[in-house]
This record gives structure tokens, C-alpha cells and sequence, in this order.
């Protein structure tokens, strides 16, 4: 018997369009300002602190939140816009964007009061940049084989062991980090892990940068030597976190960041073949334009469905490989239908800039936050094969 | 379970009374299995006695006009129930039909009918003494018409007309799935019925309204697809375990959920705008040209792996698998080859400008 497929037909309420329109006027004002150049991609991953705080002002973090923790009780189809229209600006998002879609939301469901009241107000400000401590170097996709133990001491915790490919954690205050707190046990392998807020500046934590292809370096490896959490820290159940590490799937698998990341070239390809390209060019184009759009409209039914309170696990995978082997596959496409442009025209400068750097980033998109097996997995799981 | 209904689809959940006795004349007369052994094709008179009985033909011809006056978003989802179905009968073309004559208020006559032109590039003159010329191709089901819809173009504009098929030269052809796909030559023919187009009609307008129906058709029948391969997949055993176990044959079946989920996304969608809009602007060109775009690449991926899950079976003409693949197929063909539809998409764009690619793609 296989699971029912839904899709539906959703549209963004008119108060999206609105807010729409802010967002896009703000950005504006950014880039007028010097704060990021729409046209280097680059610029998205970088952590640029007064622009967080500012995105912050204008009530764009925490949107969905409690009023109390500082939040701004918005819709979930809101929180979309403000995501899509940042990606698509190449809006310099590093600092809060994380915090934002998942650390913020785990807080809420399993923090004590005293840690949601001290933490999520200073995310919602645009002050608090997070990470995610999942891999270990012999522990990727198979998070339940982690070994990093967090063994009890008086009052909390004491870390021992190592994180990797962690994003972020050379700038980030806080990492949400699973941890062993029991060995697995023969009935249930993934039994035994616990979620943890840590504390970066914790004594005992050594953070490594590791360079990547594209010369920058925002993974890194995290060491743990003794390192102190205290008791408070430990979020939800003790030995339990693989009830809870599933359920925020859906929301990081289905956003417009799942088939946005190299958007860019396609619109730098739209200027580079002007405003009468041959038939080759406009089908190209037309191609691409009618695969994202169909991308979109899923993406969007899936937060519509998050928004209406049910859980589209596998809706939301299916949004993820299709939108990340999209976006991977897009700048070879986009270099393919460039290739006959007038090579001493002036409009695919930028193009010329821009599209080395997707072409680098393009293998990560199919790796990170779930890879396409895994996901394809779940999605077999769904269809009920496994 | 019944077939065809592994995926809920939006038109047909909110529309369902009409959807759901298409759903169960399907169901019923049309059941794969039996069409498939029916050598003489001895199941099409009851099937569309039925379908004509319950008004579903002339959906989209007001009652004033001889038709049942259902709502465009009722007919799509029947279109989708059709799809899911393989339904092999002039349905949509009826359908299609009847709307073009009821733009200019012409009435439907009973019986099947087909629409010409079925391509963007083909063209049919009105004369100055009231008669039609010209050629179209790829007109699915004309000989099996009784009446063929016309959009013609004359000097003072574009005018929509009712003709007799038998007035007509018409020569058969099949396509992929051996449905009709005829050759309609129109050799100064009188019409029975003719009237200017309203403003807003126009080829291109019939074409993108001819090109969702075929997406849904085409969605519906990927819908099939899906539910079959990953019920065989569940049931053929080889190396002494289902070949649903293994991972190789997992990701296939999860891709081909994607391409379906795809078709649905874009085909819905697509339905969902047509049925909400005042005029053919540039989102209903966007949504329309998308779905015909997308739903052909599924189908091409989709019917690929479906084929290659079931293996040899699935290649034989006993196994109804053929009726989805080589339909969802076909369908691509019709009302505008999707290359036809994605240069002329990339060309509103490129004109559009490479800043307002984003904005139109964030309006639907």
C-alpha cells in the first residue's frame, strides 16, 4: 500500500506580497548602503553582523515565535517570503539564517524557560549565530553510529571527542550538538544520543577550520577536550534524541534555500543572451524557468501544508532532491546555453564572475542536510518499499 | 485500493461530486485490465454512453448551450481523474471543444467532437464566402468525431466555428498509444455554426487550454505508474527477496515520486490559475507553458523507470503498463510539442529582462 502523494495548490495569502514588497525595499536600501553586492554570490555565506541586527529591527527573525521569546507570532508563509526574497538578493544571511530555521524552533520545544527567555530574544535580534554539531569523522549520514560522548560529572556534563564539516562554528555562540550519553542498545540502535546546547566559549572547545574546494573555509572540525555543559543544557530526552532530531526535517528539507543556492547564474544567463536570444537560448531558458517554477509551487505547497499543522515528511524530501540536484546541475546547464554569446559583449560580464563559483559549490548541494540517498530513502520508506 | 487513486489531488478533492462519478464510470467501464483484453475495443460504446449520460463531455458548456455548466475547476479534475485512468475516448477533446464553442456562444451538438487546430503552428482560414481552408495535423480522435471545433483566422479577426466532420478530408494516423491523431483537411467547407472569437481568444489561448488538459492527463497517468511499479515492485521476487528491497530498485521508485509529484505540482497548478483567471496574461502563460513543459520531461523520465521496474513484462502487450507509458507519451505531442511551449516561455522572459524573471516567478 503506498502512502497518498500531496501536492496541493496553495498561494501565498495577500499579506505575503505586502511584506514582499518590504523586503524587497530593504534589500535595496542594503545594497545601496554597501552592506552586500547582489552580484557576488559569495556574499550570502558571509557573517556581516550589522546587517543581522537590522534584519532583526525589522521583526524578519523569529517571525513565527512567541511575542515572549521576542518572537513575532507571523505565519509560516511569511517566514518563506522573507527567506526566498534574501536567497534570491544573495543577502548576507550567515549569522541568523540557521538560528533561524532550526536551532530556535528545537529551543522552543525543549529548552527550559530560563534558556528560551536568554536566548531566543537575542536571536530574534540578529545578536546570536548558531551551528549544528551532527557528523563526527566516522559518523555522517549515519548519525546514530556518533561517538561523542558526554559523560555525567557533578552538576552537568563533561565532552569528550570531535565534530565535523560543523558550519559556522568559527563565528557561532551556540552549537545544538547530539552527543552519547548511553551506548545503543541491540533493540535500538539509534537509542542513546542526547541533544545538547553548547556554550562556544566553553572551556575545552577547540575549533579548526577546513578549507574547502572554493578557498573559503566555513566548515571546521570541533574538538572536545573536558568541555562543561551543564545540567539545564541537555534538550528533551535523555538517550532520546532521534525522536526528536526527525521531526524538524520537514522544515529544513522544503525551504526555497533547497533550490536557490546557485539561482543567480540563471538570471545572469537571462541578461547574457538579452533580450532576443536564438532558439536554442530561449528554449534553454524556457526549460529552466518551467522546472523552477514547478520547484517553487511544490516548496511552497509543502510550507502551506507546514502551516497548516501536518507533517509532509516525505513531501518535503522530494522538494529537497529535486530542488538540490536542480541547483546542482543548473550552472553546468547555464554554461552549456552561454556557450555561442558574443564573446565581446559587455552584458555576461557578470555572468563570467558568478558562474565559476557555482560551478564549485555545486557538489556540496546534494550532500548537506540530508543526502540525496538518504532522502530517497525516506521517500522509498514513504512510498512503503522499507 | 483502487486504481488511480494513490495521490490526492487538489482539483479532484475540492471538486469531487462530478470528479467522483467520472471516478466511478471509469472505474467501472474502463477498468485497465479488461480494455486491455478487449481485442474488438467492444468497451468504448458503453463507456461513453456513460460519460454522455452523466454530461461529462459537455462540462464546459453552460446549460443555455446544451451542456451540464460545470465549472472549469470540475473539468480539470476529471481530466486528472482521466489520466489516472488512460482513458482512451475524445473526453478531453469534447471537453475542449465545447468550451471553444462556448466562448462564442454557439451551441454544443450531441456526440463526440475534436478540436482543430490541435498545434500552435497549423492554421485554418475562414474565406470571404464563409468557408474554411487549411490543414491541421495531429488532430487527436477526428475520425471518431462527429463535430470538429474550429478557430479560424479571417480578415476582420478570428472567428470560432462548429463543422460537420464528414464534411471534412480527414486521414487517420495513430499516435504512440495507437489513439487517433488524424490529418483534418478543410477544403472550402461550410460550417453549420459560425461566430467571431471573443476578445482574448486566440490560438495561442485555445493551445495553452489544450496543453493543460494534456498535463493533467499526463500527471494523472504518472499517477498510475507509480502505484503499479511500486505494487510489483512488492510482489516480483528475485534473488530470493522482493526487488523492493533492494536499494537500487528503491531510488528508481523514489525518483520516479518525484517526477510524479512534479507533474501533479505544475499540472495542479497550472489547472488552479486557468480556473481562477480573468484573462490569458503572462502568469497563466507562465503556469500553463510550466505544466506542459515539466509533465513532459516526467513522462519521459517517469514512464523510463516504470518500464524498468517491471522489466520484460512490463513490455509485453498483455501487461496494462503500456497504456500509461505510451499515453503519458503521446500526450507530450499534443497542443504543442514542450519545446514549442519553452522557446516561446524563454522568449516572454528574455523580453521580460533578466531582473523581472524573479518577480514573475514569485508571483504564482
Amino acid at each position: 500500500m503506498t502512502a497518498a502523494l500531496r501536492f496541493d495548490p496553495i498561494r501565498l495569502p495577500p499579506e505575503c506580497e505586502k511584506l514582499r514588497k518590504e523586503v524587497r525595499a530593504f534589500l535595496a536600501e542594503e545594497v545601496a548602503k554597501g552592506t552586500f553586492d547582489p552580484h557576488s554570490p559569495h556574499g550570502g555565506d558571509s557573517d556581516v553582523p550589522g546587517f543581522s541586527k537590522r534584519v532583526g529591527e525589522r521583526g524578519w527573525i523569529g517571525m513565527t515565535w512567541p511575542k515572549k521569546y521576542g518572537g513575532h507570532e507571523r505565519s509560516f508563509l511569511e517566514r518563506y517570503v522573507v527567506t526566498e526574497e534574501m536567497r534570491v538578493a544573495n543577502a548576507p544571511t550567515r549569522r541568523f539564517f540557521v538560528a533561524d530555521r532550526q536551532s530556535g524552533p528545537v529551543l522552543l520545544k525543549y529548552a527550559p524557560e530560563h534558556i528560551k527567555m536568554d536566548i531566543l530574544p537575542r536571536i530574534c535580534r540578529g545578536e546570536v549565530c548558531f551551528s549544528i554539531g551532527m557528523s563526527e569523522p566516522n559518523s555522517g549520514s549515519d548519525l546514530f553510529a556518533a561517538k561523542t560522548k558526554a559523560t555525567r560529572t557533578d552538576g552537568g556534563f563533561l565532552i569528550n571527542g570531535t565534530k565535523i564539516w560543523t558550519s559556522s562554528a568559527q563565528v557561532a555562540n551556540y552549537m545544538l550538538g547530539i552527543f552519547r550519553t548511553s551506548p545503543s542498545t541491540k533493540e535500538n540502535r539509534r537509542h542513546g544520543l542526547t541533544q545538547f546546547l553548547v556554550d562556544m566559549k566553553t572551556p575545552g572547545i577547540k575549533v579548526n577550520p577546513i578549507g574547502q574546494l572554493t578557498g573559503k573555509a566555513e566548515f571546521n572540525e570541533v574538538v572536545f577536550t573536558d568541555a562543561f555543559v551543564p545540567e539545564d543544557h541537555a534538550l528533551g530526552e535523555i538517550d532520546g534524541a532521534w525522536k526528536q532530531a526527525t521531526s524538524e526535517l520537514a522544515y529544513e528539507r522544503s525551504g526555497p534555500e533547497r533550490f536557490l543556492e546557485t539561482y543567480y547564474v540563471l538570471t545572469e544567463l537571462v541578461r547574457a543572451l538579452g533580450d532576443k536570444p536564438d532558439t536554442r537560448g530561449a528554449e534553454g531558458v524556457g526549460r529552466l524557468v518551467a522546472q523552477l517554477h514547478t520547484m517553487r509551487r511544490m516548496s511552497v505547497s509543502v510550507a502551506g501544508m507546514l502551516h497548516a499543522g501536518k507533517e509532509p515528511v516525505v513531501e518535503a524530501s522530494i522538494v529537497k532532491d529535486i530542488g538540490t540536484i536542480w541547483e546542482q546541475a543548473l550552472p553546468q546547464r547555464v554554461r552549456d546555453l552561454a556557450a555561442f554569446v558574443e564573446p565581446d559583449a559587455s552584458n555576461h560580464e557578470i555572468l563570467d564572475n558568478v558562474l565559476p563559483y557555482a560551478m564549485k559549490v555545486a557538489p556540496k548541494l546534494t550532500i548537506q542536510g540530508g543526502t540525496t540517498e538518504v532522502l530517497r530513502g525516506i521517500i522509498a520508506r514513504g512510498l512503503g518499499l522499507r | 485500493m483502487r486504481a488511480g487513486r494513490t495521490t490526492g489531488n487538489a482539483v479532484a478533492e475540492s471538486e469531487n461530486i462530478v470528479v467522483e462519478t467520472a471516478e466511478k464510470i471509469f472505474s467501472d467501464l474502463a477498468d485497465a485490465q479488461t480494455i486491455n483484453r478487449d481485442k474488438k475495443g467492444e468497451w468504448k460504446a458503453p463507456l461513453w454512453q456513460a460519460l454522455a449520460e452523466n454530461g461529462l463531455p459537455l462540462s464546459w458548456v453552460p446549460e443555455e448551450c446544451g451542456g451540464s455548466g460545470a465549472s472549469l475547476a470540475e473539468g480539470f479534475g476529471v481530466l486528472s481523474a482521466a489520466g489516472r485512468f488512460a482513458i482512451a475516448v475524445p473526453l478531453a477533446e469534447t471537453m475542449l471543444a465545447g468550451w471553444l464553442l462556448a466562448q462564442a456562444k454557439i451551441a454544443s451538438p450531441e456526440g463526440a467532437m475534436t478540436v482543430a487546430p490541435a498545434s500552435p503552428k497549423d492554421r485554418i482560414s475562414l474565406n470571404a464566402d464563409g468557408t474554411l481552408s487549411g490543414r491541421a495535423r495531429g488532430v487527436p480522435f477526428a475520425k471518431d468525431a462527429k463535430h470538429i471545433a474550429v478557430l479560424a483566422h479571417g480578415t476582420s479577426g478570428l472567428s470560432i466555428a462548429l463543422v460537420d466532420a464528414s464534411a471534412c478530408r480527414i486521414e487517420a494516423g495513430l499516435n504512440l498509444a495507437s489513439d487517433g491523431s488524424d490529418t483534418v483537411t478543410f477544403n472550402n467547407v461550410t460550417p453549420v455554426a459560425i461566430k467571431p472569437a471573443p476578445k482574448g481568444i486566440d490560438q495561442t489561448s485555445l493551445m495553452l487550454m489544450g496543453a493543460v488538459a494534456r498535463s493533467l492527463q499526463i500527471a494523472g497517468a504518472l499517477e498510475s505508474m507509480l502505484e503499479i511499479s511500486v505494487r510489483y515492485a512488492g510482489e516480483r521476487v528475485a534473488f530470493e527477496k522482493k526487488i523492493s528491497k533492494f536499494q537500487a530498485v528503491q531510488h528508481n521508485l523514489a525518483r520516479l515520486a518525484g517526477e510524479t509529484a512534479a507533474a501533479m505540482t505544475a499540472a495542479s497548478s497550472a489547472a488552479d490559475t486557468l480556473a481562477n483567471a480573468k484573462n490569458f496574461d503572462d502568469a497563466v502563460f507562465l503556469e500553463a507553458t510550466a505544466a506542459k513543459i515539466r509533465c513532459a520531461e516526467a513522462a519521459e523520465k517517469g514512464a523510463a523507470i516504470a518500464h524498468q521496474v517491471h522489466g520484460a513484462i512490463g513490455y509485453t502487450l498483455e501487461h496494462i503498463l503500456h497504456r500509461y507509458t505510451m499515453r503519458a507519451l503521446a500526450w507530450r505531442d499534443d497542443f504543442g510539442h514542450e519545446s514549442h511551449w519553452a522557446v516561446e516561455l524563454g522568449k516572454r522572459v528574455a523580453a521580460r529582462g533578466a531582473d523581472e524573471l524573479w518577480p514573475l516567478v514569485a508571483s504564482r
